[in-house]
């Protein structure tokens, strides 16, 4: 269960500030597909970045689970992000290492032993179909491909949420398509998705719970919404 | 903890090995920043070569009348060897002093003839006083020239006549050294810096890395583990590949180094030390490694941290 509690978020510099959140406030259920939606800069990264612990809000409270978000020490926050899968539009992919290594490496810096990894990373590289591509780099690899292996990644750990942040943004509708089918696939075996985008078309054909933001503020909170453009 | 560990050192060579042209360019500028250090530890022992040899060509002699008795003579000996500034006392009788003398003018037959003719040995029975520390020279003459129960024995003194060379000797020593030591701290300074910063270059590169390995769970031991070894792999690999280096260059300069003091062997100290000299460039290079890898990881972690 995710929930945020009066959260703010300003960012200050040389002088000028700009709210980025004010005052949201949301509760997340397990097992919920939740599209967090609004144009570039309404404040969706932004709430996907409080949630992972990358940025600490102005004001507030964010709740994760078990976890404080907004208390967790920084040394501390690898703990919390072993429950949490993320996906992004840049994929963020270790660049000197194989797809297998790649989706690895989460399992291994969680201290899973080896036969478990063995075991596990071909079974996630099977279901989004790069059993092929296990030993393969990032660069001998398309955007659609990389961003299978993020998700790969993203659900190894059997995490409880996983965070899509703009995740189709770099690729071309088929891949898009098969991305949001994954995570729908992923979705109904038991994982929260939280899935920020700005692309109306997946939204409306998911049909699922969507939270659209406009300036740093909650516009609307529909349990099977649309993206209704402002 | 111990698979933690296996698989930190597994990644931190990966990155090493993976990273290839930014791994050589690394080590590269390692081997020279060693290479130095090396060169250091060469220059010092070197300029210790020629610092004693000098100071065992500097020596007291004092030359005692030529009725003076050995007993005397002996006497003497014994109370200079008392003295903390002396290192040693050598006597040279009267006939030692001929001997020597024939000896470095046998083949000079006017020398020896004239010597023939004179009929008795004309040479001063001496004592040779080498002090512990060149210094010192000047504290030791005073004592020969103060004391009532050496002077009425003495003929005369070599210091009087050598103390301007000494001196100036003692002068040139000093610098010498301390400018070694000045040289040798700004030198090691200057590649301590050049491995810092190339180290922290390799793995600004990497500081996405950092960011992504955090975000998926990685903990700050796991993430700055893998540089930690790299570091210590960059100083390895640098040790061995500048002794490997360093080896034909000093083999190459060593006879010109003989030839200006003919007790330094420096091909023959390298060959010799070989393990202590590779033992401290490891030392060198992977504790840099390891300390500029500690710190630009830990610049990074903490940037990627809110």
């Amino acid at each position: 269960m995710i929930i945020f509690q009066n959260v703010s978020k300003t960012y200050k510099g040389n002088g000028h500030s700009s709210v980025a959140l004010d005052n949201i406030n949301f509760k997340i259920n397990p097992k919920e597909f939740v599209s967090l939606v609004g144009k570039s800069g309404a404040g969706k990264s932004t709430i996907v970045k409080l949630i992972i612990g990358e940025e600490r809000p102005t004001k507030g409270r964010i709740i994760f689970g078990s976890y404080d978000v907004t208390r967790l020490k920084s040394n501390e926050l690898y703990k919390m992000r072993r429950h949490i899968g993320t996906i992004f539009q840049d994929f963020k992919l270790l660049t000197e290492k194989t797809a297998f290594e790649n989706v690895a490496f989460a399992l291994e810096a969680a201290g899973a032993p080896q036969t478990e990894i063995a075991e596990l990373v071909p079974k996630a590289l099977e279901m989004v179909g790069l059993s092929n591509k296990a030993q393969n780099f990032p660069r001998e690899m398309s955007g659609g491909e990389k961003q299978r292996v993020a998700i790969a990644r993203a659900m190894i750990n059997n995490p409880d949420v996983i965070i899509a942040d703009e995740p189709t943004g770099n690729l071309d509708p088929i891949n898009t398509a098969e991305i949001i089918n994954l995570l729908l696939k992923i979705n109904e075996l038991g994982t929260t998705i939280i899935l920020a985008t700005h692309n109306k078309d997946i939204i409306n054909h998911i049909n699922r719970r969507v939270i659209s933001m406009e300036n740093g503020q909650i516009v609307r909170d529909e349990e099977q919404g649309k993206y209704i453009l402002f | 903890m111990i698979t933690t560990i296996v698989r930190i050192t597994k990644y931190g060579w990966q990155n090493f090995t993976r990273n290839a042209w930014l791994s050589t360019a690394t080590i590269a500028v390692m081997v020279l920043a060693l290479s130095v250090f090396l060169g250091l530890v060469m220059f010092n022992v070197m300029t210790g070569t020629i610092i004693s040899s000098i100071e065992n060509k500097i020596n007291i002699s004092v030359y005692f009348k030529a009725n003076t008795a050995e007993d005397d003579i002996l006497n003497v000996q014994s109370q200079l060897k008392s003295l903390p500034e002396v290192a040693s006392v050598d006597y040279i009788s009267k006939d030692q002093a001929l001997a020597t003398f024939e000896e470095k003018h046998q083949n000079d037959p006017t020398i020896s003839q004239a010597i023939d003719q004179l009929g008795s040995n004309p040479l001063l029975a001496s004592l040779n006083i080498r002090a512990t520390n060149p210094n010192q020279y000047q504290i030791i003459a005073d004592y020969l020239n103060n004391n009532s129960s050496i002077q009425p024995f003495v003929e005369k003194i070599s210091y009087a006549q050598n103390a301007g060379i000494i001196d100036r000797l003692n002068r040139i020593l000093t610098i010498a050294q301390r400018g070694g030591i000045g040289l040798t701290i700004l030198m090691a300074l200057i590649a301590m810096l050049i491995t810092f910063n190339t180290i922290r270059l390799a793995i600004y590169s990497n500081r996405e890395s950092i960011t992504i390995m955090r975000l998926v769970g990685g903990s700050n031991f796991f993430v700055r583990g893998q540089f930690l070894v790299e570091g210590a792999v960059y100083g390895i690999v640098s040790a061995i590949v500048s002794m490997v280096l360093m080896a034909p260059v000093i083999y190459f300069i060593s006879p010109y180094g003989t030839t200006l003091v003919p007790e330094m062997d420096m091909w023959h100290y390298f060959v010799s030390h070989s393990p202590l000299l590779f033992l401290y460039e490891l030392l060198f290079g992977v504790v840099l490694g390891l300390v500029s890898s500690f710190f630009a990881a830990g610049k990074y972690l903490r940037e990627s941290q809110a």
